[in-house]
């Protein structure tokens, strides 16, 4: 996302003491080549921790596709696209997971993305200095509650208040969509969807806050300047911050799929394609935080490993998406 | 993680030899680590503290779950393990060429699972019988005023509300006793859901740990589930009679737990993994278990060997009193004298290890 600030800075012509003066070149400097030792230990440095971050997720996905050889080469690509989860007779289909972990991101996003950037804009654009800053404390508070403790909010107070009031006035006036039929038991992927979002939430506000403050101050006073108004000019500041938003949501993202704890104690645990809403279902983060330590087998373990690396390869996946959306906005603005 | 924990257990050796030496070769204090199962680990970690306070050794354990105790065991990464379902025959086989000892199981104490339910307009405590529970746990029967339930309820009146089944999500040892209970029971479940420590589960919503389905039965009018008796207890949850094989409606209590594994005593195998659901016996509570303890037959280390050893026969004379104050139930006399004679026949190279 902030490549854009990197290419800048490789823009800027190098400072060359080196070429002033060629004569007086230390051993070291002849050595090196560069005019600076510090530099040069400098640049290696960063180089060799990014490096290491590069290393560690080739690593990671080496390890893990090694440690699950024994599912993929038993099921192939059945694995993606059977749903049976059975530890019983060892037979494993990852679809139903895989449908609740994108299924459950996508809705949280959906309900997040818009209060998200809404609550940024207010914060950075419109609210007074009185109001901002306890507004901005309380929602990186939100961010630093622990996910059990949401999961007991959810159990405790939104899976009854689902249950009893918004499902049954739901099924009432929508009953006969897809989205929302069955029995209303609270517990399920709309539970689940609505928690996410606002664990979520915080992430989205406060990093979308910091990059519209970041966006040059002089851009608004430039857009007021020549009579736009509040309007306008927070769509200029939205366009201009646009890569560092969509940065903002693909960590809110990130956060929702990963998420495990808070979800699996209201989504219902139960691996099933449904389009309703009210029944339950289950993500990949939740069956292997439940399913791990218990996993005896080596198929059984196997077949977890492996879902670990389907997790791992759709986030690298929605993150490349991100990447290119990121790019072809920025062609479209630039040719604008 | 392992292999710190390996590095961070010779470190400690080394510094304790070094020690040793330094106050003039006194015995260094034995350190053992165990790893296994969370259902005993509250009554685990009360023997240990204990054992610690009157003898000075010094015993870790984590309760990291059964499957991963069992893993440990076999990788001897741990002085022993504990689990709440016994080691399959290939484990058991894997263990033997990885460590090149057998590995015995010792039961400790005994669990009951209970299926507590939540209908307010029932007072009395409903009876089950297996079929029915089963029945249930497949979607056979949705409704409490079905027939089935109707029959074994003379007089109760049920409402027409549908069934919400609720399970454990994670793979648990309280799942494995509950679903070979049910494979006893049900032949139908037998071939189409099966015994495990998760299973393909035909109808209902899972919660994590028994908190988690107990949350589910309390959020929930009209919903059953299974729990550990000792956890139904704490938390004051409504639980069922359940029909055992002699025909009487049992209530779960740490007596009748205790019962089912002596009316299994018949039936004991002599490596002693015995699975006692559907026990016989007049009082025996058909939803019950031991938990074991997984110790390497033949060890090397004397010191260690010896300190396990006495502490094991500790555990069986003083040990099991604490049981019933911490909601376990404890082994039924003649369990303990198999126990003894086990522990008994654990070696150190091959050399028998004094108790006294």
């Amino acid at each position: 996302m902030l490549n854009s600030n990197i290419e800048d800075a490789q823009n800027i012509p190098a400072l060359k003491d080196s070429e002033n003066e060629p004569d007086n070149k230390s051993f070291i400097q002849r050595i090196f080549g560069k005019s600076n030792v510090g530099d040069f230990i400098f640049e290696k440095l960063t180089l060799l921790f990014a490096v290491l971050v590069l290393l560690l997720v080739v690593l990671m996905a080496y390890q893990m596709y090694v440690n699950s050889q024994l599912s993929i080469s038993k099921f192939g690509w059945h694995f993606l696209f059977s749903s049976t989860w059975d530890p019983v007779t060892e037979v494993y289909g990852a679809l139903p997971v895989i449908y609740g972990t994108v299924v459950s991101s996508i809705l949280a996003l959906l309900i997040a993305v818009p209060l998200g950037i809404g609550v940024a804009v207010f914060l950075s654009e419109i609210a007074p200095g009185w109001l901002e800053k306890p507004l901005s404390f309380l929602t990186e508070l939100l961010a630093g509650i622990p996910s059990v403790v949401y999961g007991l909010w959810g159990i405790f107070v939104l899976v009854p208040w689902l249950r009893d009031s918004i499902e049954p006035y739901l099924s009432d006036h929508f009953g006969k969509l897809p989205f929302f039929q069955g029995a209303p038991y609270g517990f399920g992927m709309l539970a689940a969807a609505l928690i996410l979002s606002v664990m979520v939430l915080p992430i989205i506000s406060s990093i979308s806050r910091d990059i519209l403050r970041s966006v040059p101050f002089t851009l608004r006073e430039a857009a007021f300047g020549i009579g736009a108004t509040k309007w306008e000019v927070t769509k200029l500041v939205l366009s201009n911050a646009r890569s560092g938003l969509l940065g903002a949501i693909m960590l809110g993202l990130g956060r929702a799929i990963g998420e495990t704890m808070a979800v699996t104690m209201v989504i219902g645990n139960r691996p099933i394609i449904s389009p309703s809403l009210f029944d339950p279902s289950y993500t990949m983060a939740s069956v292997l935080a439940n399913e791990f330590t218990e996993a005896t087998s080596d198929m059984y373990l196997s077949a977890l490993i492996e879902l670990a690396l389907v997790l791992f390869i759709i986030t690298i996946i929605i993150n490349i998406f991100a990447q290119l959306l990121v790019w072809s906005m920025n062609r479209k603005w630039k040719k604008g | 993680m392992e292999r710190y924990d390996c590095m961070k257990t010779k470190f400690l050796a080394l510094l304790g030899l070094l020690l040793g030496v330094l106050g003039g070769a006194t015995s260094a204090q034995v350190q053992l680590n165990g790893a296994g199962a969370t259902f005993p680990a509250v009554i685990y970690s009360k023997w240990f503290d204990d054992y610690k306070n009157t003898t000075s050794v010094q015993i870790n354990y984590q309760a990291i779950g059964s499957g991963a105790g069992i893993k440990q065991v076999t990788e001897g990464t741990v002085d022993f393990g504990a689990s709440d379902g016994p080691m399959s025959d290939e484990q058991l086989k894997e263990a033997q060429s990885k460590r090149g000892t057998e590995i015995l199981h010792i039961p400790t104490v005994m669990g009951g699972i209970v299926l507590s339910y939540n209908l307010s307009s029932v007072s009395s405590k409903l009876k089950l019988d297996g079929k029915t529970v089963a029945d249930i746990y497949q979607g056979k029967i949705t409704k409490w005023d079905d027939a089935q339930i109707k029959k074994l309820n003379p007089g109760v009146s049920l409402p027409n509300k549908a069934i919400l089944v609720a399970h454990r999500s994670d793979g648990s040892g309280t799942t494995f006793i509950f679903t070979n209970y049910l494979s006893k029971v049900s032949s139908d479940w037998k071939d189409k859901v099966g015994n495990n420590t998760s299973v393909n589960w035909p109808v209902g919503l899972g919660g994590k740990g028994n908190d988690g389905v107990a949350g589910l039965i309390k959020q929930t009018e009209g919903s059953i589930g299974y729990v550990e008796l000792a956890y139904a207890v704490k938390n004051n949850l409504t639980y069922a009679l359940l029909k055992n094989k002699s025909g009487n409606f049992i209530d779960a209590n740490f007596n009748s737990v205790t019962e089912a594994a002596a009316g299994a005593i018949k039936n004991m195998p002599a490596d002693l993994r015995a699975i006692i659901t559907d026990a016989d016996g007049k009082n025996a509570y058909p939803i019950s278990g031991f938990t074991w303890l997984l110790i390497y037959k033949n060890m090397q280390d004397k010191d260690k060997a010896t300190a396990l050893v006495k502490f094991l026969h500790w555990a069986m004379e003083k040990g099991e009193a604490d049981a019933k104050d911490l909601y376990y139930a404890p082994l039924p006399k003649q369990v303990v004298a198999l126990c003894e004679k086990k522990i008994a026949s654990i070696t150190c190279n091959g050399n028998k290890i004094s108790a006294k």
